[in-house]
């Protein structure tokens, strides 16, 4: 039964769909001169309040407009649809996250190249997200100071594969007793060099240092290039 | 889970290559996998498990190499190990880096056939 066996050697990436697809995307956002920024976070770190909240800001300036993903229903789009900007809604059903062929389904019929900024809130979920590429030029990850300081230490990977650290809900931090400092250190620790922004979208601390380090990407076309960087 | 979506991709895919080198039976898939891969290996190998059988390669084990996170180090001017996936510092001299050149693979290596099979000369296509 067990015959003698060889190796035929193959050298493909497990995920060679969606990444070609994720570097079309990349490609096609590029040329649209649109800054792609996605957030990931564990469920109700605040994505969707934060997101409601740039998403006013920026459109004062900017051609804003988001994609949203969750298991089910279509709550967060209609919240993010408050702020008059166009949105649609990624229901997954079992995906615990989205996919670069969600984002291109969900961006059929638009036109990106009369866009800004399009932000892409992926499902609450610390795990999943981290593996797939979306296209995106910048990723945030978000994570509030109800959940611990060393939520980065429990969730290494997807905070390795951010380019930008969100800590929300600062208006809680004295009432949760957060460790400011814990919390970066732990943030470094697994990712070092991470830029990292302290906010609230409830009383708007720190917002305007988030929507400046935004508005950064739209300059001298140097959004493309961050992505190199990661 | 993302685990059986992972083993789903990576029948599919090794199915593919299979077709293309007209090979018949596959008795084993070899894949590499970081631990930036955010994938958990014991959960791919069940998941592989279940998904096989209704796939094109019902006969195929999956054969995990687990690869190291590797960084290169500005103080050492080298590549080095890091300490833990939760210290991404040099585990010689303990700078930190983020400059990752491994550890992230996801990647089919290899297609394990019985060696009678006569498989396509173009191996590396
Ligand atoms: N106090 C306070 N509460 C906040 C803040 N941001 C969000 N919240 C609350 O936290 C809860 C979850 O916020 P969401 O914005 O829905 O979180 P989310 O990450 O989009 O959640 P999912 O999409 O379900 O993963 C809501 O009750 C918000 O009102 C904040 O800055 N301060
Ligand atoms: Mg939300
Ligand atoms: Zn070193």
């Amino acid at each position: 039964m067990n015959a003698p066996t060889r190796l035929v050697e193959v050298r493909t990436k497990i995920l060679k769909q969606n990444d070609v697809l994720a570097r079309e995307l990349r490609e096609r956002f590029r040329q649209d001169g649109v800054t792609v920024v996605s957030l990931v976070s564990s469920p109700g770190a605040g994505k969707t309040a934060l997101l409601e909240d740039l998403l006013l800001r920026l459109r004062e300036n900017y051609r804003v407009a988001a994609l949203v993903g969750d298991l089910a229903t279509d709550n967060d789009a209609r919240r993010l649809a408050r702020a008059e900007v166009p949105t649609k809604q990624i229901t997954t059903g079992t995906v615990c996250h989205l996919e670069a062929d969600m984002v291109a389904d969900a961006l059929q019929g638009w036109n990106t190249d009369e866009l800004d900024f399009l932000f892409i809130e992926n499902v609450g979920n610390l795990v999943c997200p981290a593996t797939w590429d979306l296209g995106e030029a910048l990723r945030l990850v978000l994570f509030s100071v109800t959940e611990g300081e060393d939520k980065p230490l429990k969730y290494p990977t997807i905070f390795n594969t951010a380019d930008v650290a969100v800590i929300t809900k600062m208006d809680l931090a004295t009432a949760v007793e957060f460790d400011a400092a814990e919390a970066k250190r732990s943030l470094q620790s697994v990712r070092p060099g991470i830029e990292t922004f302290d906010v609230s979208a409830k009383t708007g601390e720190g917002m305007a240092e988030l929507v400046e380090r935004l508005r950064s990407l739209r300059g001298l076309g140097d959004a493309s290039n961050q992505q190199e960087a990661i | 889970m993302h685990e059986l979506s992972i083993a789903l991709n990576i029948l599919d895919v090794a199915a593919e290559e299979a077709e293309r080198r007209s090979i018949g039976c596959v008795e084993a898939v070899h894949i590499k996998l970081g631990p930036l891969s955010g994938i958990v290996k014991s959960a791919l190998l069940s998941a592989f498990d279940l998904a096989r059988e209704h796939s094109a390669l019902p006969e195929a084990r999956l054969v995990v190499e687990d690869m190291p996170i590797v960084i290169y180090c500005k103080h050492c001017q080298a590549e080095q190990p890091v300490e833990s996936i939760q210290e991404l510092v040099c585990s010689v001299c303990r700078t930190p880096s983020n400059h990752v050149v491994g550890g992230r693979e996801m990647e089919i290596t290899a297609l394990e056939i019985t060696a009678l099979e006569i498989a396509d000369p173009e191996i590396n296509a």
